[in-house]
């Protein structure tokens, strides 16, 4: 990600020296224009962004009381949000999720991808469109569909150990209800990420390829040692955007918590959390709070990521 | 390693290596078996809650919970479902079917617009800033959405905004990683010297985007629009936050709330297939649009991924 922040465009302000035809009128024109271009969305972002930002961190100073109204608290609410043991609850929750989600979810993607790109399947048109399906259904959907799924009376799942005289998990049971949503989340992006290194994978030229095969590589040498390496940064892209979307959990659990409000509680996870402190509890200070402090540890596990990552893949 | 030797061949492989035929260029013939099961069994996987839901948007509320789920029972009553979800609440899905297209087209089209203006001139125009503008938005794309959807309602609500179709499209044009993508695109698909070409000829800096650039960055932007036009049709959270008024409410939050009130109980079993048959409906369109837009996504996709 690093060498993205650095300026790749070609010859910027050399082009004058050099007596490229680059008149200072030119380039006054290019950066009036550049400004114009980049208007719109930097309004957009500037009104839909930064304000609410700001907004929201003036609000996280402020406490709602029922007397009083509104009233100055400093850092009382940060101070509230740290000491909070059901946030951290929430918190540890949603890492656990997260261990268990994020790597069998990739590596299923990243075998998929491999196993597109390996040209030894039959029907490759079909796998390649299937495994993206579920990407076309609404996470929503993908919820309410696996939600009748696990359905402890009713659900396939069920019916079936039913009938071979089994009993099936209680899928929204304390104990099971995080594989559960991890694999509700698991079906939905697989096949999304498994396009992404897919795509990166057919980047990759195939004279290294040729050249493994010449060194005696077996097809799994030349995806451990070649492709895996190869696919580096697009592994590194989507493992870091599915942190950021596993700590952001919201969806799936809010979806369940109709089929199982006793597992599912209103702190389940943080974004839940702030979700209900706002709108059910009115405190929306506090849930600002709770935002900025999970906004604290969505960067620092980022960075996390990036930073270690950065470290193993550096060519020794 | 031997990345510098010359491009080898199949024959020299053959040749040169151990008497066996590797050929790793894309379309080989060498087809497995086993690696075609598994990955049959991943799809049984994938399709298995959509076989689910077809399945059961045939059968009306009893046979919903009495026959197994994975297979179809006695009648067939999907076109009565069709008609009762059509019908139900004086025909309220329709209406949000067209208020998740309205809101997912306005959306994604701002959005890519924006996107492809401000990646072509982070790209390709030289002004001051553009580096810090660009590394900002990169920045942005780690804040999570409560920290921004429930301060964008609070605002929205002071200015009267909320619970309007504008309260869910205008948070929505903007996309950083639309951004991320254009800007990634133009460097490569955009000639630096048909732009030059341009000025010289005495172009509008507006027209060399319009007629010049945007037509090289086309096959990007597709992508850029086709997934905003997914985030957008997908989203949940921000209308739910935003709205109210059902005769608003997407698609999304439309079932949910049927959702919840069959879960609610109170007589309402009958909703249950309505969300079933209700759900089903609502994921064709973009099913479709995936079909008829493979190239894009595929080779869209591909973009972001190599060049993180």
């Amino acid at each position: 990600m690093a060498d993205v922040l650095t300026d790749t465009a070609p010859a910027p302000e050399g082009g004058v020296a050099s007596g490229g035809g680059k008149k200072p009128s030119v380039l006054r024109r290019e950066r009036t224009a550049g400004l114009l271009f980049v208007l719109p969305f930097f309004a957009t972002f500037l009104v839909f962004f930064f304000l609410p930002l700001a907004y929201a961190f003036y609000l996280s100073l402020y406490q709602e009381q029922l007397v009083g109204g509104t009233v100055f608290a400093g850092l009382d609410n940060y101070k509230q949000a740290v000491e909070d043991s059901e946030l951290w609850t929430g918190v540890r929750r949603t890492l656990f999720y997260g261990i268990l989600q994020v790597p069998t979810m990739l590596i299923m993607s990243l075998l998929i991808a491999l196993a597109l790109d390996s040209g030894n399947l039959r029907a490759e048109k079909l796998f390649r469109i299937g495994v993206f399906l579920p990407y076309a259904v609404p996470s929503v959907i993908a919820a309410l569909m696996w939600g009748y799924l696990y359905g402890p009376d009713f659900g396939p799942f069920a019916q079936l150990a039913d009938y071979v005289g089994q009993s099936a998990p209680r899928f929204l049971s304390e104990t099971w209800i995080i594989p559960s949503l991890a694999n509700v989340a698991t079906w939905t992006y697989c096949g999304y990420n498994a396009i992404i290194l897919y795509a990166a994978l057919r980047g990759v030229s195939p004279e290294l390829y040729e050249a493994a095969a010449i060194d005696g590589c077996g097809a799994f040498g030349v995806a451990w040692h070649i492709k895996i390496p190869s696919i580096a940064p697009a592994l590194l892209l989507t493992l870091v955007f599915s942190v950021i979307g596993t700590l952001q959990l919201f969806v799936e659990p809010q979806i369940f918590q109709t089929l199982a409000p006793t597992v599912i509680g209103p702190a389940f996870t943080p974004n839940l959390y702030a979700y209900t402190s706002a709108f059910t509890n009115q405190a929306y200070g506090f849930s600002a709070a709770i935002s900025f402090v999970l906004g604290a540890i969505i960067v620092v596990f980022s960075y996390a990521v990036i930073t270690l990552s950065a470290r193993r893949g550096s060519p020794s | 390693m031997t990345a510098g030797a010359p491009p080898a061949s199949a024959e020299l492989v053959e040749t040169d290596g151990p008497p066996v035929k590797r050929d790793w260029r894309p379309h080989a013939e060498r087809r497995s078996a086993p690696l075609t099961l598994l990955m049959a069994a991943a799809l049984v996987y994938f399709f298995l809650p959509l076989f689910w839901l077809i399945v059961s948007s045939t059968k009306d509320n009893e046979a919903l919970f009495n026959s197994f789920g994975l297979w179809f029972s006695s009648q067939f009553n999907l076109f009565s479902n069709v008609k009762e979800v059509f019908t139900f609440n004086d025909g309220v899905y329709g209406r949000w079917l067209v208020n998740t297209t309205v809101y997912a087209v306005v959306s994604a089209g701002g959005a890519s617009i924006l996107a492809a203006m401000a990646g072509y001139a982070l790209a390709k125009l030289r002004f001051r800033g553009r580096n810090l503008m660009f590394a900002i938005v990169l920045g942005s794309i780690m804040v999570p959405a409560t920290a921004l959807t429930i301060p964008t309602y609070l605002l929205l609500s002071n200015i009267g905004l909320i619970d309007t179709p504008l309260a869910v499209i205008l948070p929505s044009l903007v996309s950083p990683f639309g951004l991320y993508l254009m800007k990634v695109y133009a460097q490569d698909a955009v000639s630096e010297s048909l732009l030059e070409a341009a000025r010289i000829d005495g172009a509008g800096e507006f027209g060399i985007f319009w007629r010049i650039a945007f037509r090289q960055m086309a096959p990007g932007f597709v992508t850029v629009l086709l997934f905003t036009l997914v985030a957008t049709w997908n989203n949940y959270f921000l209308p739910l936050v935003m709205l109210s008024d059902p005769k608003y409410y997407p698609v999304t939050v439309g079932l949910a709330s049927w959702n919840s009130q069959a879960n609610a109980g109170g007589g309402s079993q009958a909703l249950f297939s309505l969300v079933v048959t209700g759900s089903l409906i609502s994921i064709i369109p973009l099913t479709v649009a995936f079909l008829m837009l493979q190239r894009y996504w595929q080779s869209g996709l591909g973009v972001g991924g190599v060049k993180a």
